[in-house]
């Protein structure tokens, strides 16, 4: 049971504090609800934009890092398509510093046309380190727009195409922050050697004075349900054949969410799972498989990627691994596999709970998905999961209509 | 009314007193010493064997890593598959690494099931059997795998900044192609496996909220294996450098490319020099962290990367000092003149104070970030036993971090920094 307390300022901002005595540390978590999904279809990429641009100086502070470092902090942040996270960590005797700086960039930014510039270039380099100049690079910008031909999830976090963020004015950035980065939209985690007190005070000095803004309703179509297959093939100068295959699951509060998390593990979790030892290992067709999903707040995906060995036809290689989703739809699984992937969870869980940096930042995504306390119940909700669950949800996700398959072929 | 350009009072890290939590030192009766940290609160733990089994100890190419990483696939008892789903089915991690010197075994999992685990770990060390069919697997694999790794500009430039600086036949400068797979012989990693695990040099860190009767089971299962201690050195294994004649080279691996990887090194005396610690304030003034003066100029200010570091390679033997960046294609030669200009700056200017303190605060504010857990404090123990340094050697890097001056820093730039020295390699 992992210890907190809650209370929200007058403006709407949620506060979450966890005191662990155990670390010199302080860990200050702020996390906004907005991701890639809140994006207009025209001008996307804003959200990750945007965690550049928090660096780049807030109203009344010039610069974010200096007083940081100074203070013997480091912090960084990350975008999904469901949330905005910033976080920084640093001894928790000045812990003040890392409230006055979060405080001071969510009054407002300082919206400077050379910072804008330069990481609109910034982003532009990342969009081209990671997407442009990788082998296989843009597999998920194909599959994202055949799985999601309506939800915004249809394109990736770094943006749709590099023009977007190219475009960007200053104008469109004032517009996003305002909309989205507001009190009432944010929720606020500190953790470490803190105390609930003291926390208290100092969070209601610097931030109980920001205005609230107005609150932010999502409005998002719902992806329908799949009918027909979808398939699309692709050549390009890569070394190898891929296979890349994914379904839609249930959203992350459904219990197919918990579901599709063990059933990715029976299939994909490590040495012993299904594909690797029977694709890898046995058949020889993959030198590479994984399974996994996205975990997304809103219905996300089940993939499976693998990369063919030389010589081996994509037929056959699809034809495999249809065998291994039948094989799991007709007899589901063993009692072992379920205890050894009940194992796992509790392991993994374990793990993640030891640094008081992944406990904040999970307290905060509970927090944003309806009450911080869930970070004590989730776990409860992987052991309720039977066999029988994860045969009925396995024949449902892995329904030939509800697929989407990318070929992706090496010109060579 | 709140004045927000006012910044709260900080206690500055360099007046911290800062203390590394301690390690516990055994030894089996075999001589195996055994490192532990004791400390945490969830009831988990982390064992890891190191051996004295790296790429420096082999004769062929790959070798090292094949055996390495065949070490999980195949004892006279079990399959592949049994030891991965032995240790999977009592949620335990499993991981193999090859480096220079070393190679490791490392297991993380709930305490509750150590002594299951523990005799497989043991039946690793002491029978695997390599089979020829896993083999053929790895060979296949890691060749596919080398083939898309080659077409990124960052793994090829990688790997030559490398060769160039150690040479192609030292172990910190040799790299694997696909004809190295298709050589290596069963016999070979048998022979390697013997000589340096089964009868190798091996030393063990555990780290957790340990089980009491942790010391007993390793002495159990590993206290009479034919293990030396890892202080032991029969025959001590050179290997001279060769570092490359052309200083400067221009290579296009992808014609369509967008960006270029840029990697500039130059040899750095290893820690025990003197001068080691003082670079490595030097390094992170220069290039070791998001306010160091490459980002800055060359992320923040115009834009050419997503980002830009400099390090101080941290072999046991040779160091270096290594600049690397992915920038855009046509702004490669621009970030190239940049970090020559800061190195410039480096050598000309004296740092002022208050950068200068900053640095130190932030050094001294992710030392202590680091020790955090007990798999953080046996790491940083773990540096030093692998390196045969002393402890006071922790407390003497704060203190060069705490009264480094700029003058110092100045010299060590004018000493270290100047491009002559340096190999320059762009890979688009």
């Amino acid at each position: 049971m992992i210890q907190f307390e809650k209370f929200t300022l007058p403006n709407g901002l949620r506060v979450v504090v966890h005191e662990d005595a155990a670390t010199p540390m302080a860990v200050v978590n702020i996390m906004y609800d907005v991701g890639a999904r809140d994006e207009d279809p025209g001008k996307t990429g804003f959200a990750h934009l945007f965690e550049h641009l928090m660096f780049g100086g807030s109203v009344n502070i010039e610069d974010f890092e200096t007083p940081l470092q100074m203070a013997g902090g480091e912090n960084n942040a990350y975008t999904t398509n469901d949330v905005t996270n910033y976080y920084v960590q640093l001894p928790a005797e000045n812990l003040e510093t890392a409230l006055w700086l979060e405080s001071d960039r969510l009054l407002s930014l300082a919206f400077d046309e050379k910072s804008l510039e330069v990481q609109r270039k910034v982003v532009s380099e990342e969009f081209k380190e990671h997407y442009i100049n990788k082998p296989y690079g843009d597999v998920w910008f194909k599959l994202r727009e055949m799985a999601y031909p309506n939800h915004p999830y249809r394109w990736m976090t770094i943006g749709k195409e590099l023009s977007h963020i190219e475009n960007a004015t200053l104008e469109d950035v004032k517009q996003f922050f305002f909309k989205h980065y507001r009190p009432v939209n944010a929720i606020l985690v500190v953790g470490g050697n803190v105390k609930t007190v003291e926390v208290k005070t100092l969070v209601e000095k610097w931030f109980a004075d920001i205005p609230a803004g107005e609150k932010y309703v999502r409005s998002i179509p719902d992806e329908l349900p799949q009918t027909a297959p979808r398939r699309m093939e692709v050549k390009a100068d890569v070394p190898l054949d891929a296979l890349y295959k994914c379904w839609h699951m249930d959203d992350r509060m459904s219990h197919g969410y918990y579901v599709a998390d063990l059933i990715t593990e029976v299939l994909g979790g490590g040495g012993s799972s299904r594909l690797f030892q029977s694709l890898v290992k046995e058949k020889k067709l993959f030198s590479h498989i994984e399974c996994y999903h996205f975990g997304s707040v809103d219905k996300g995906l089940v993939a499976i990627e693998g990369k063919l060995v030389k010589g081996v036809k994509m037929e056959d290689a699809e034809k495999a691994v249809d065998e291994e989703l039948e094989k799991l739809k007709k007899d589901g699984i063993t009692e072992k596999e379920l205890t050894k992937i009940q194992n796992k969870t509790e392991s993994s869980i374990a793990f993640e709970d030891m640094s008081v940096m992944t406990r904040t930042n999970n307290l905060a995504f509970y927090e944003l998905l309806g009450d911080a306390d869930l970070f004590n119940t989730d776990r409860e909700k992987y052991f309720a999961v039977t066999r029988e669950d994860i045969l009925l949800y396995s024949r449902k996700i892995f329904d030939v209509n509800n697929s989407n398959t990318l070929c992706y072929y090496s010109n060579n | 009314m709140l004045n927000r350009t006012i910044a709260p009072i900080i206690k500055e890290p360099v007046d911290f007193t800062i203390s590394l939590p301690g390690c516990q030192k055994h030894t089996l009766s075999n001589g195996i010493e055994v490192y532990t940290v004791d400390m945490g609160s969830e009831e988990t733990l982390m064992i890891n064997w190191v051996f004295y089994a790296g790429n420096w100890y082999e004769d062929t190419k790959a070798v090292a890593a094949a055996t390495n990483f065949l070490l999980k696939n195949g004892t006279s008892k079990r399959s592949a598959f049994d030891i991965n789903e032995h240790f999977e089915y009592y949620g335990a991690y499993l991981s193999r690494s090859c480096y220079n010197e070393t190679s490791e075994l490392t297991l993380h999992c709930l305490n509750k099931h150590t002594n299951e685990l523990l005799p497989v770990a043991a039946e690793l060390i002491t029978d695997a059997v390599f089979p020829a069919e896993e083999l053929a697997i790895y060979k296949q694999n890691a060749k596919q795998r080398l083939q898309v790794s080659l077409q990124k500009c960052e793994f090829v430039a990688g790997r030559l900044i490398d060769a160039y600086l150690f040479g192609e036949q030292h172990p910190y400068g040799k790299y694997n192609n696909a004809e190295d797979y298709d050589a290596i012989q069963r016999e070979d990693i048998v022979a390697f496996y013997n000589n340096y695990y089964r009868n190798g040099r091996c030393v063990i860190f555990a780290a957790g909220k340990l089980p009491a009767d942790l010391i007993n089971e390793l002495e159990k299962h590993f206290g009479s294996l034919p293990l030396r201690s890892h202080r032991q050195e029969l025959t001590v294994v050179r290997h001279p450098l060769q570092p490359a004649a052309q200083k400067k080279s221009h290579i296009i691996n992808d014609a369509a490319g967008v960006q270029a990887a840029i990697r500039i090194a130059s040899p750095f005396p290893n820690r025990h020099h003197p001068d080691f610690q003082k670079g490595l304030v030097l390094n992170t003034l220069f290039g070791g962290f998001f306010g160091s003066r490459l980002m800055a100029n060359i992320r923040e200010d115009k834009g050419y990367t997503y980002g830009i570091y400099s390090y101080l390679l941290n072999h046991i033997h040779e160091c270096g000092w290594l600049i690397s960046t992915e920038a855009g294609r046509d702004v490669s030669e621009a970030t190239i003149t940049e970090i020559y200009n800061e190195m410039e700056l480096l050598r000309e200017e004296p740092v002022d104070d208050e950068e200068l303190l900053m640095t130190r605060n932030y050094m001294i504010g992710s030392i202590l970030g680091d020790l955090d857990g007990p798999f953080q404090v046996i790491g940083r123990w773990k540096n030093l036993i692998l390196n045969n340094i002393e402890e006071s050697y922790f407390h003497n890097s704060l203190h060069v971090i705490r009264t480094v001056t700029a003058q110092e820093l100045q010299e060590l730039a004018n000493k270290y920094l100047q491009p002559d020295q340096f190999y320059e390699l762009v890979v688009i």
